[in-house]
Protein backbone atom coordinates (compact mmCIF):
# COMPACT_ATOMS: atom_id res chain seq x y z
CA UNK A 1 0.00 0.00 0.00
CA UNK A 2 2.68 2.46 1.10
CA UNK A 3 4.94 1.21 -1.65
CA UNK A 4 2.25 1.84 -4.26
CA UNK A 5 1.76 5.35 -2.85
CA UNK A 6 5.49 5.95 -3.25
CA UNK A 7 5.47 4.90 -6.89
CA UNK A 8 2.37 6.98 -7.51
CA UNK A 9 4.10 10.02 -5.98
CA UNK A 10 7.21 9.41 -8.11
CA UNK A 11 5.03 9.15 -11.20
CA UNK A 12 3.22 12.34 -10.22
CA UNK A 13 6.50 14.21 -9.76
CA UNK A 14 7.72 13.13 -13.22
CA UNK A 15 4.40 14.24 -14.71
CA UNK A 16 4.73 17.49 -12.74
CA UNK A 17 8.20 18.12 -14.14
CA UNK A 18 6.96 17.43 -17.66
CA UNK A 19 3.97 19.72 -17.14
CA UNK A 20 6.03 22.47 -15.54
CA UNK A 21 8.89 22.50 -18.04
CA UNK A 22 7.31 21.11 -21.19
CA UNK A 23 3.58 21.73 -21.29
CA UNK A 24 3.21 25.07 -19.50
CA UNK A 25 4.03 28.14 -21.62
CA UNK A 26 6.77 30.64 -20.80
CA UNK A 27 5.41 33.41 -18.62
CA UNK A 28 5.45 36.73 -20.53
CA UNK A 29 6.74 39.07 -17.82
CA UNK A 30 9.03 36.95 -15.65
CA UNK A 31 10.18 34.44 -18.27
CA UNK A 32 11.38 30.99 -17.24
CA UNK A 33 11.95 32.12 -13.66
CA UNK A 34 8.24 31.86 -13.06
CA UNK A 35 8.49 28.06 -13.41
CA UNK A 36 9.78 27.90 -9.85
CA UNK A 37 6.15 28.46 -8.94
CA UNK A 38 5.48 24.78 -9.72
CA UNK A 39 7.66 23.96 -6.73
CA UNK A 40 6.90 26.95 -4.52
CA UNK A 41 3.11 26.88 -4.48
CA UNK A 42 2.60 23.10 -4.11
CA UNK A 43 5.21 23.11 -1.31
CA UNK A 44 3.39 25.77 0.69
CA UNK A 45 -0.01 24.14 0.16
CA UNK A 46 1.45 20.83 1.36
CA UNK A 47 2.92 22.57 4.40
CA UNK A 48 -0.50 24.00 5.28
CA UNK A 49 -2.01 20.55 4.92
CA UNK A 50 0.69 19.15 7.19
CA UNK A 51 0.14 21.74 9.92
CA UNK A 52 -3.60 21.19 9.67
CA UNK A 53 -2.91 17.51 10.37
CA UNK A 54 -0.69 18.47 13.33
CA UNK A 55 -3.69 20.29 14.78
CA UNK A 56 -6.01 17.36 14.07
CA UNK A 57 -3.54 14.87 15.55
CA UNK A 58 -2.99 17.05 18.63
CA UNK A 59 -6.69 17.41 19.39
CA UNK A 60 -7.21 13.74 18.64
CA UNK A 61 -4.46 12.73 21.05
CA UNK A 62 -5.67 14.91 23.92
CA UNK A 63 -9.22 13.62 23.42
CA UNK A 64 -8.53 9.90 23.01
CA UNK A 65 -4.94 9.36 24.25
CA UNK A 66 -4.36 6.92 21.42
CA UNK A 67 -0.66 7.02 20.46
CA UNK A 68 -1.61 6.87 16.77
CA UNK A 69 -2.84 10.47 16.89
CA UNK A 70 0.44 11.59 18.38
CA UNK A 71 2.39 9.76 15.70
CA UNK A 72 0.26 11.51 13.08
CA UNK A 73 0.92 14.93 14.63
CA UNK A 74 4.65 14.30 15.04
CA UNK A 75 5.14 12.95 11.51
CA UNK A 76 3.06 15.73 9.94
CA UNK A 77 5.02 18.31 11.97
CA UNK A 78 8.35 17.06 10.64
CA UNK A 79 7.21 16.99 7.02
CA UNK A 80 5.49 20.34 7.43
CA UNK A 81 8.75 21.93 8.58
CA UNK A 82 10.52 20.33 5.61
CA UNK A 83 8.00 21.75 3.13
CA UNK A 84 7.92 25.16 4.80
CA UNK A 85 11.71 25.23 4.50
CA UNK A 86 11.36 24.30 0.83
CA UNK A 87 8.83 27.09 0.38
CA UNK A 88 11.11 29.69 1.95
CA UNK A 89 14.20 28.57 -0.01
CA UNK A 90 12.37 28.35 -3.36
CA UNK A 91 10.71 31.70 -2.66
CA UNK A 92 14.12 33.22 -1.95
CA UNK A 93 15.49 31.91 -5.23
CA UNK A 94 12.41 33.25 -7.01
CA UNK A 95 12.62 36.58 -5.22
CA UNK A 96 16.23 37.32 -6.17
CA UNK A 97 15.62 37.79 -9.95
CA UNK A 98 12.07 39.21 -9.67
CA UNK A 99 12.28 41.48 -6.61
CA UNK A 100 16.06 41.92 -6.64
CA UNK A 101 16.49 40.57 -3.11
CA UNK A 102 16.80 37.20 -1.38
CA UNK A 103 14.75 38.24 1.57
CA UNK A 104 12.43 41.07 2.46
CA UNK A 105 10.27 41.62 5.53
CA UNK A 106 7.11 41.43 3.51
CA UNK A 107 3.95 40.22 5.24
CA UNK A 108 3.71 36.73 3.79
CA UNK A 109 7.42 36.02 3.98
CA UNK A 110 7.43 37.03 7.60
CA UNK A 111 4.40 34.99 8.54
CA UNK A 112 5.80 31.92 6.75
CA UNK A 113 9.08 32.39 8.62
CA UNK A 114 7.17 32.65 11.91
CA UNK A 115 5.26 29.48 11.04
CA UNK A 116 8.58 27.75 10.37
CA UNK A 117 10.00 28.85 13.73
CA UNK A 118 6.90 27.81 15.67
CA UNK A 119 7.05 24.27 14.31
CA UNK A 120 10.82 24.00 14.63
CA UNK A 121 10.17 24.74 18.31
CA UNK A 122 7.49 22.03 18.25
CA UNK A 123 9.99 19.48 16.89
CA UNK A 124 12.63 20.62 19.39
CA UNK A 125 10.19 20.03 22.25
CA UNK A 126 9.41 16.56 20.93
CA UNK A 127 13.09 15.69 20.67
CA UNK A 128 13.76 16.69 24.30
CA UNK A 129 11.15 14.44 25.95
CA UNK A 130 11.70 10.69 26.10
CA UNK A 131 8.47 9.57 27.75
CA UNK A 132 6.09 9.07 24.80
CA UNK A 133 3.01 9.85 26.86
CA UNK A 134 4.30 13.19 28.20
CA UNK A 135 5.78 14.02 24.79
CA UNK A 136 2.40 13.49 23.19
CA UNK A 137 0.59 15.70 25.69
CA UNK A 138 3.06 18.60 25.67
CA UNK A 139 3.53 18.50 21.90
CA UNK A 140 -0.24 18.49 21.43
CA UNK A 141 -0.60 21.67 23.51
CA UNK A 142 2.10 23.41 21.46
CA UNK A 143 0.56 22.08 18.25
CA UNK A 144 -2.79 23.56 19.17
CA UNK A 145 -1.34 26.92 20.26
CA UNK A 146 0.72 27.10 17.06
CA UNK A 147 -2.22 26.39 14.79
CA UNK A 148 -4.64 28.73 16.56
CA UNK A 149 -1.98 31.41 16.37
CA UNK A 150 -1.78 31.27 12.56
CA UNK A 151 -4.64 33.73 11.84
CA UNK A 152 -3.40 36.11 14.56
CA UNK A 153 0.09 36.08 13.04
CA UNK A 154 -1.44 36.56 9.60
CA UNK A 155 -3.29 39.76 10.47
CA UNK A 156 -0.58 41.23 12.66
CA UNK A 157 2.05 40.78 9.97
CA UNK A 158 -0.29 42.01 7.23
CA UNK A 159 -0.94 45.26 9.05
CA UNK A 160 2.71 45.56 9.91
CA UNK A 161 3.69 45.68 6.21
CA UNK A 162 2.32 44.56 3.02
CA UNK A 163 5.48 43.44 -1.81
CA UNK A 164 4.17 39.95 -2.25
CA UNK A 165 1.75 39.47 -5.11
CA UNK A 166 -1.70 38.61 -3.80
CA UNK A 167 -2.50 34.93 -3.93
CA UNK A 168 -3.70 34.16 -7.45
CA UNK A 169 -5.25 30.76 -6.81
CA UNK A 170 -7.01 31.14 -3.52
CA UNK A 171 -8.29 34.68 -4.08
CA UNK A 172 -12.00 35.45 -4.38
CA UNK A 173 -11.97 36.48 -8.04
CA UNK A 174 -11.57 34.20 -11.00
CA UNK A 175 -7.97 33.29 -11.44
CA UNK A 176 -6.23 35.35 -14.17
CA UNK A 177 -3.70 32.56 -14.76
CA UNK A 178 -3.39 30.91 -18.17
CA UNK A 179 -5.28 27.57 -17.96
CA UNK A 180 -2.14 25.70 -19.07
CA UNK A 181 -0.16 27.15 -16.18
CA UNK A 182 -3.06 26.37 -13.88
CA UNK A 183 -3.09 22.75 -15.05
CA UNK A 184 0.68 22.36 -14.62
CA UNK A 185 0.31 23.78 -11.13
CA UNK A 186 -2.53 21.38 -10.39
CA UNK A 187 -0.50 18.35 -11.55
CA UNK A 188 2.39 19.40 -9.32
CA UNK A 189 0.09 20.00 -6.41
CA UNK A 190 -1.37 16.50 -6.72
CA UNK A 191 2.16 15.07 -6.98
CA UNK A 192 3.28 16.91 -3.84
CA UNK A 193 0.23 15.80 -1.91
CA UNK A 194 0.93 12.18 -2.93
CA UNK A 195 4.55 12.61 -1.88
CA UNK A 196 3.37 14.03 1.44
CA UNK A 197 1.05 11.09 2.00
CA UNK A 198 3.91 8.70 1.24
CA UNK A 199 6.32 10.45 3.62
CA UNK A 200 3.61 10.57 6.28
CA UNK A 201 2.79 6.88 6.17
CA UNK A 202 6.48 5.92 6.18
CA UNK A 203 7.30 8.26 9.06
CA UNK A 204 4.33 7.07 11.13
CA UNK A 205 5.39 3.47 10.51
CA UNK A 206 8.92 4.26 11.72
CA UNK A 207 7.52 5.97 14.83
CA UNK A 208 5.35 2.94 15.54
CA UNK A 209 8.33 0.60 15.26
CA UNK A 210 10.42 2.91 17.48
CA UNK A 211 7.80 2.73 20.22
CA UNK A 212 7.78 -1.07 20.15
CA UNK A 213 11.45 -1.37 21.04
CA UNK B 1 -14.67 26.11 47.53
CA UNK B 2 -15.56 28.22 44.52
CA UNK B 3 -13.54 28.40 41.34
CA UNK B 4 -12.51 32.04 41.91
CA UNK B 5 -11.46 31.22 45.47
CA UNK B 6 -9.18 28.42 44.30
CA UNK B 7 -7.56 30.69 41.72
CA UNK B 8 -7.13 33.36 44.38
CA UNK B 9 -5.42 30.94 46.77
CA UNK B 10 -2.84 30.04 44.13
CA UNK B 11 -2.22 33.72 43.42
CA UNK B 12 -1.94 34.57 47.11
CA UNK B 13 0.43 31.65 47.75
CA UNK B 14 2.77 32.88 45.01
CA UNK B 15 2.64 36.49 46.17
CA UNK B 16 3.36 35.36 49.73
CA UNK B 17 6.34 33.24 48.67
CA UNK B 18 7.69 36.15 46.66
CA UNK B 19 7.18 38.61 49.52
CA UNK B 20 9.08 36.40 51.94
CA UNK B 21 11.84 35.10 49.70
CA UNK B 22 12.13 38.12 47.36
CA UNK B 23 13.96 35.83 44.99
CA UNK B 24 12.60 36.80 41.61
CA UNK B 25 11.66 40.44 42.15
CA UNK B 26 15.05 41.63 43.40
CA UNK B 27 16.99 39.97 40.63
CA UNK B 28 14.54 41.17 38.01
CA UNK B 29 14.79 44.76 39.22
CA UNK B 30 18.55 44.60 38.85
CA UNK B 31 18.20 42.91 35.47
CA UNK B 32 15.98 45.75 34.22
CA UNK B 33 18.60 48.29 35.26
CA UNK B 34 21.26 46.30 33.40
CA UNK B 35 19.10 46.15 30.31
CA UNK B 36 18.87 49.92 30.29
CA UNK B 37 22.64 50.18 30.36
CA UNK B 38 22.95 47.61 27.59
CA UNK B 39 20.51 49.46 25.34
CA UNK B 40 22.35 52.70 25.99
CA UNK B 41 25.73 51.14 25.16
CA UNK B 42 24.35 49.44 22.06
CA UNK B 43 22.77 52.57 20.61
CA UNK B 44 25.18 55.26 21.77
CA UNK B 45 24.46 58.58 23.43
CA UNK B 46 22.38 60.10 20.59
CA UNK B 47 19.09 61.12 22.23
CA UNK B 48 17.18 61.36 18.96
CA UNK B 49 18.06 57.82 18.05
CA UNK B 50 17.19 56.55 21.51
CA UNK B 51 13.85 58.33 21.40
CA UNK B 52 12.84 56.72 18.11
CA UNK B 53 13.89 53.32 19.39
CA UNK B 54 12.08 53.61 22.73
CA UNK B 55 8.85 51.68 21.85
CA UNK B 56 10.86 48.73 20.56
CA UNK B 57 13.39 48.83 23.40
CA UNK B 58 10.63 49.04 25.99
CA UNK B 59 9.01 45.86 24.70
CA UNK B 60 12.35 44.15 24.23
CA UNK B 61 12.96 44.88 27.88
CA UNK B 62 9.56 43.49 28.93
CA UNK B 63 10.04 40.36 26.86
CA UNK B 64 13.57 39.67 28.14
CA UNK B 65 12.54 40.26 31.73
CA UNK B 66 9.36 38.27 31.08
CA UNK B 67 11.30 35.28 29.74
CA UNK B 68 13.26 35.15 32.98
CA UNK B 69 10.34 35.88 35.30
CA UNK B 70 7.70 33.73 33.62
CA UNK B 71 10.13 30.89 33.07
CA UNK B 72 10.59 30.61 36.84
CA UNK B 73 6.92 30.64 37.73
CA UNK B 74 6.56 26.87 38.08
CA UNK B 75 10.01 26.06 39.41
CA UNK B 76 8.87 26.45 43.02
CA UNK B 77 6.33 23.70 42.42
CA UNK B 78 8.98 21.15 41.58
CA UNK B 79 10.38 21.10 45.12
CA UNK B 80 8.81 19.16 48.00
CA UNK B 81 6.34 17.41 45.70
CA UNK B 82 4.30 20.59 45.28
CA UNK B 83 3.50 19.44 41.76
CA UNK B 84 1.70 16.42 43.24
CA UNK B 85 -0.17 18.77 45.53
CA UNK B 86 -1.37 20.84 42.60
CA UNK B 87 -2.45 17.74 40.74
CA UNK B 88 -4.39 16.49 43.74
CA UNK B 89 -6.28 19.76 44.07
CA UNK B 90 -9.97 18.98 43.75
CA UNK B 91 -12.08 20.56 41.05
CA UNK B 92 -11.30 22.12 37.73
CA UNK B 93 -7.53 22.41 37.18
CA UNK B 94 -7.90 25.54 35.06
CA UNK B 95 -8.36 27.50 38.31
CA UNK B 96 -4.68 26.82 38.98
CA UNK B 97 -3.82 28.22 35.56
CA UNK B 98 -5.88 31.31 36.23
CA UNK B 99 -4.17 31.86 39.60
CA UNK B 100 -0.72 31.39 38.11
CA UNK B 101 -1.60 33.68 35.21
CA UNK B 102 -2.77 36.38 37.61
CA UNK B 103 0.46 35.99 39.61
CA UNK B 104 2.54 36.34 36.47
CA UNK B 105 0.57 39.41 35.43
CA UNK B 106 1.30 40.97 38.81
CA UNK B 107 4.99 40.19 38.40
CA UNK B 108 5.07 41.56 34.85
CA UNK B 109 3.21 44.69 35.91
CA UNK B 110 5.83 45.34 38.59
CA UNK B 111 8.62 44.86 36.04
CA UNK B 112 6.87 47.14 33.57
CA UNK B 113 6.35 49.92 36.07
CA UNK B 114 10.04 49.77 36.99
CA UNK B 115 11.17 49.73 33.36
CA UNK B 116 8.85 52.56 32.32
CA UNK B 117 10.05 54.76 35.18
CA UNK B 118 13.69 53.93 34.42
CA UNK B 119 13.15 54.71 30.73
CA UNK B 120 11.54 58.02 31.62
CA UNK B 121 14.44 58.96 33.88
CA UNK B 122 17.42 57.70 31.91
CA UNK B 123 16.31 58.30 28.34
CA UNK B 124 14.44 61.51 29.03
CA UNK B 125 11.21 60.42 27.36
CA UNK B 126 7.91 61.86 28.51
CA UNK B 127 5.90 58.81 29.50
CA UNK B 128 3.63 60.71 31.87
CA UNK B 129 1.43 62.57 29.37
CA UNK B 130 0.35 59.45 27.43
CA UNK B 131 0.13 57.41 30.66
CA UNK B 132 -3.51 56.36 30.28
CA UNK B 133 -3.42 55.00 26.72
CA UNK B 134 0.02 53.52 27.40
CA UNK B 135 -1.38 51.62 30.35
CA UNK B 136 -4.09 50.11 28.14
CA UNK B 137 -1.54 48.95 25.55
CA UNK B 138 0.74 47.56 28.25
CA UNK B 139 -2.10 45.73 29.96
CA UNK B 140 -3.32 44.07 26.76
CA UNK B 141 0.21 43.10 25.75
CA UNK B 142 1.04 41.76 29.20
CA UNK B 143 -1.97 39.46 29.29
CA UNK B 144 -1.03 38.02 25.89
CA UNK B 145 2.57 37.46 26.92
CA UNK B 146 1.67 36.00 30.30
CA UNK B 147 -1.15 33.78 28.99
CA UNK B 148 1.08 31.74 26.67
CA UNK B 149 4.09 32.21 28.95
CA UNK B 150 2.31 30.64 31.93
CA UNK B 151 1.17 27.64 29.88
CA UNK B 152 4.60 27.04 28.35
CA UNK B 153 6.39 27.65 31.66
CA UNK B 154 4.33 24.88 33.29
CA UNK B 155 5.24 22.60 30.41
CA UNK B 156 8.94 23.35 30.20
CA UNK B 157 9.38 23.15 34.00
CA UNK B 158 9.36 19.36 33.50
CA UNK B 159 11.61 19.24 30.47
CA UNK B 160 15.34 18.99 29.99
CA UNK B 161 17.06 22.14 28.60
CA UNK B 162 14.15 24.09 30.08
CA UNK B 163 15.77 27.54 30.05
CA UNK B 164 16.55 27.13 26.34
CA UNK B 165 13.29 25.54 25.26
CA UNK B 166 11.03 28.11 26.97
CA UNK B 167 12.12 31.12 24.86
CA UNK B 168 12.38 29.02 21.70
CA UNK B 169 8.76 27.98 22.10
CA UNK B 170 7.38 31.26 23.41
CA UNK B 171 9.04 33.87 21.18
CA UNK B 172 7.67 32.80 17.76
CA UNK B 173 4.18 32.50 19.17
CA UNK B 174 4.50 35.99 20.62
CA UNK B 175 5.36 37.69 17.32
CA UNK B 176 1.82 39.12 16.86
CA UNK B 177 1.78 40.51 20.40
CA UNK B 178 5.17 42.13 19.88
CA UNK B 179 4.21 43.66 16.51
CA UNK B 180 0.92 44.97 17.84
CA UNK B 181 2.26 46.39 21.10
CA UNK B 182 5.31 48.04 19.55
CA UNK B 183 3.20 49.68 16.82
CA UNK B 184 0.58 50.81 19.32
CA UNK B 185 3.19 52.04 21.82
CA UNK B 186 4.90 54.03 19.08
CA UNK B 187 1.64 55.74 18.10
CA UNK B 188 0.75 56.45 21.73
CA UNK B 189 4.16 57.97 22.47
CA UNK B 190 3.81 60.21 19.42
CA UNK B 191 0.58 61.50 20.90
CA UNK B 192 -1.76 59.97 18.35
CA UNK B 193 -5.31 59.26 19.50
CA UNK B 194 -6.16 55.68 20.44
CA UNK B 195 -8.58 55.48 17.51
CA UNK B 196 -5.58 55.39 15.17
CA UNK B 197 -4.42 52.14 16.68
CA UNK B 198 -7.85 50.63 17.27
CA UNK B 199 -7.09 47.74 14.91
CA UNK B 200 -4.01 46.84 16.94
CA UNK B 201 -5.90 47.03 20.20
CA UNK B 202 -8.64 44.80 18.78
CA UNK B 203 -6.03 42.31 17.58
CA UNK B 204 -4.42 42.31 21.02
CA UNK B 205 -7.73 41.86 22.79
CA UNK B 206 -8.66 39.04 20.41
CA UNK B 207 -5.27 37.36 20.85
CA UNK B 208 -5.54 37.66 24.65
CA UNK B 209 -8.96 36.03 24.57
CA UNK B 210 -7.74 33.18 22.35
CA UNK B 211 -4.57 32.57 24.39
CA UNK B 212 -6.33 32.59 27.75
CA UNK B 213 -9.05 30.27 26.44
CA UNK B 214 -6.49 27.81 25.07
CA UNK B 215 -4.61 28.00 28.38
CA UNK B 216 -7.74 27.27 30.41
CA UNK B 217 -8.67 24.36 28.14
CA UNK B 218 -5.27 22.68 27.87
CA UNK B 219 -3.70 23.35 31.29
CA UNK B 220 -5.00 20.14 32.84
CA UNK B 221 -3.07 18.14 30.23
CA UNK B 222 0.11 20.00 31.10
CA UNK B 223 -0.35 19.53 34.83
CA UNK B 224 -0.61 15.75 34.56
CA UNK B 225 3.09 15.27 33.91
Amino acid sequence: MTRALGWLAALGLVAGLAAGFGYAPRETVQGNVQRIMYLHVPAVLTAYLAFGLVLAGSIGYLATRRPGWDRLAGAAGEIGVLFTGLTIVSGSIWGKPTWGTWWTWDARLTSTAVLFLVYVGYLLLRSLIEDPEARGRYAAVVGIVGAVNVPIVHFSVKWWRALHQPSTILGPERSPIDPAIGLALFVNWVAFTLLFAYFLSRRMEIARLEEQT
Amino acid sequence: MTYARRAWIILWKDVLIERRAKETANALLFFCLLLLFLFQFALGPDRERLATAVPGLLWLGFILAGLLGLGRSFLAERDNDCWEGLRLTPGDKSAIYLGKLAGNCVLMTAVEIILVVLFGVFYNVDLWTPAAPLTLVLALGTIGLAAVGTLFAAMTAQVRARELLFPVLLLPVQVPVLLATVSATQAVLLGQPLADVAHWLKLLAGADLVYVTIGLLTFEFVLEG
